[in-house]
């Protein structure tokens, strides 16, 4: 029979494999019981008034419109700056300054930005965009928002502009085309679903970042589109809700938590999708 | 042929156009250059910006305190005096206990996904645990609230109470009463939410070891196990730890999941099932309400030492990946 030596080494073998197992079922029960806890509880408040009607106090019949759309502009706000500054900064890391010195430090600094605590980014945020106009407003929030996704978006770009060959660009510019209409015409072309991506990455980023708007937006309960104000958003108020003693404020919570868990792991998802043909070629 | 036929047309006005193109591209080429070269800076100004602007909002905190700021846990608004001892406490103890807890399993995983998962599930697990980073802060805040609490109360603390809380020593890591909110609560919530980067980076890195190496050690007849505790992680020792500090630089700025469950209590206790709080627990509970001077001072001085930490653990981090990856370009 075999020998003692490789009845343990079997044995040692069986155990560490079955402890992986483990592992991986222990990742994935959690992730069961998250989504399965968010349908669960979220599902039965889906109605009509949920995106119809405001965030009322307790005892009304409320909603989330409020926040729906705070989130919405908000966001928005946030793509809108850091989508042109994220693709500029990732080409010029990529294109002009690839090998330059200032670009590694700029690309480790990029890199440590991008996980940095998003509640330190809202209390820069608080003391550069809300402390020398002496309110809260949404666009603070979108500012706060923006430099979370900023990182991602300067990453994305840099990644992808380097999967495109020098061969194309070459050719480009022995026609003679300048070198912005190269990377513009050429280089973002040929990337473009990998540029998609990024964007789509940073906005599910930002669709459920909390801590940055807690003193950047600070939350509404009125309805306002103006982003000099304080403007409500889904995770605010999720985070309001989850800890109201009422009933229906918990129900809402649940209910935010299931769509901003919806729209993030759908933007994900789509995400890669998106990026899926151009890995192939 | 064309040369010849063009060439009467190529009067002065047309070269001038041409000069004027081509000046038009030169002017064009040298501001979408420059555009790209301020957008850079503006990352650079970015993080420049965040440690000056958490610095000089510190500033009076840190006049007032001195370095007694770090070290006392005294934390009363009232009285106007700030330490920063407890929220360090809680931030560290909470980083440790979802390293422990967290880093095993993420490598575990990883492992799985590598070495021992059927090709065919691959890519739904690996989509499945990446799911899971995807998955707001917040989210796991709220389930955190009304599902792992209650559990913890339940079942997980009751029983470590009577089990290693009555060990001398480490019981008292383990005392008082089953609260379900607390510093181990906490941890263990870290502990799945940095679960899923420890995995991404160790697959990453997993992936990077020849085949070659591996196949010539289970040639040689050795296990799974020892294939990937004698080859795989020795060659992949730096980027899995690069990945680990990664890791623990998200436990240590994760600020919602914790704020829920932590308890949110402003004292030091021995026990890890008693209440505490984290840096940016305490930054997210009381910054709104804080008063301006030197209580939000002491709370944006807070945020400062969060940030000098993270960006420690994160620099190393990535200093420790990029050897990695020069190793592979090597």
């Amino acid at each position: 029979m075999a020998s003692p030596i490789y009845v343990r080494r079997r044995a040692n073998n069986v155990l560490w494999s079955s402890l992986c197992y483990a592992a991986t079922a222990f990742g994935l029960v959690w992730l069961g019981l998250i989504l399965g806890a968010l349908l669960w509880n979220g599902v039965g408040g889906l109605s009509l008034d949920v995106f119809t009607k405001m965030t009322a106090p307790p005892g009304v019949v409320g909603g989330l419109l409020n926040s729906i759309v705070g989130s919405l502009i908000q966001t928005l706000l946030g793509l809108l700056l850091a989508a042109p500054i994220g693709i500029l900064a990732g080409t010029y890391l990529a294109e002009y300054g690839r090998h330059h010195k200032i670009s590694h430090v700029i690309r480790f600094i990029n890199d440590i930005l991008l996980s940095a605590p998003s509640i330190v980014v809202g209390l820069f945020v608080y003391q550069f965009c809300v402390v020398p106009f002496g309110h809260f407003s949404a666009l603070a929030g979108g500012v706060a928002l923006a430099v979370i996704a900023t990182p991602i978006i300067v990453r994305t770009t840099e990644d992808m502009l380097g999967l495109v060959p020098n061969t194309l660009r070459e050719a480009a510019s022995a026609l003679g085309v300048p070198r912005a209409l190269v990377i513009r015409h050429i280089a973002y072309r040929s990337v473009m679903s990998g540029l998609v991506t990024g964007i789509l990455l940073a906005i599910a980023r930002m669709t459920g970042e909390t801590a940055p708007l807690i003193f950047t937006a600070l939350g509404n309960s009125l309805f306002t589109v103006d982003v000099t104000k304080p403007m409500s958003s889904l995770p605010l108020i999720i985070y309001e809700f989850a800890r109201s003693p009422y009933a229906e404020q918990q129900k809402l919570a649940w209910t935010g938590a299931l769509i901003v868990t919806a729209a993030v792991l759908s933007l994900s998802i789509f995400a890669r999708v998106v990026s899926a043909p151009s890995k192939g070629r | 042929m064309t040369s010849t036929a063009m060439a009467p047309t190529l009067a002065a006005p047309a070269v001038n156009e041409r000069a004027n193109a081509l000046r038009r591209m030169k002017t064009g080429d040298a501001s979408f250059r420059l555009m790209t070269q301020a957008a850079a800076f503006v990352v650079l100004a970015l993080l420049l910006g965040v440690a000056i602007s958490l610095f000089i909002g510190a500033w009076p905190a840190f006049r007032e305190f001195g370095l007694g700021f770090l070290t006392s846990d005294a934390w009363s608004p009232p009285k106007e005096r700030f330490g920063a001892a407890a929220a360090i406490y809680g931030t560290l103890v909470t980083a440790i206990i979802a390293m422990v807890i967290g880093v095993p399993v993420g490598l575990g995983i990883a492992v799985f996904l590598t070495e021992l998962c059927p090709p065919a599930l691959r890519r739904p697990i690996g989509v499945a645990i990446e799911l899971l980073a995807g998955i707001p802060s917040i989210i796991y805040g709220i389930w955190g609230v009304y599902y792992f609490k209650p559990f913890m109360q339940a079942y997980a603390e009751p029983f470590l109470i009577n089990t290693l809380g009555a060990i001398p020593g480490i019981g008292a890591l383990f005392a008082g009463p089953p609260l379900g909110y607390g510093v181990f609560t906490a941890g263990v919530v870290l502990a799945v939410m940095i679960l899923p980067f420890v995995t991404a980076i160790a697959r990453d890195v997993f992936e990077t070891v020849p085949p070659v190496l591996k196949e010539a050690a289970y040639g040689l007849g050795m296990t799974t196990f020892e294939v990937v505790g004698n080859i795989v992680l020795p060659y992949t020792r730096v980027g899995v730890i690069g990945g680990v500090m990664l890791a623990l630089g998200r436990a240590l700025g994760e600020t919602m999941a914790v704020t829920f469950v932590i308890g949110n209590a402003t004292h030091i206790s021995t026990s890890i099932l008693s209440q505490g709080t984290t840096i940016s627990a305490m930054i997210a509970n009381q910054f709104a309400d804080a008063d301006p001077g030197l209580f939000t001072s002491s709370l944006l001085a807070l945020g400062f030492i969060l940030f000098i930490i993270t960006f420690i653990v994160l620099a190393a981090a990535r200093l420790m990946l990029a050897r990695l990856n020069a190793q592979g370009a090597r």
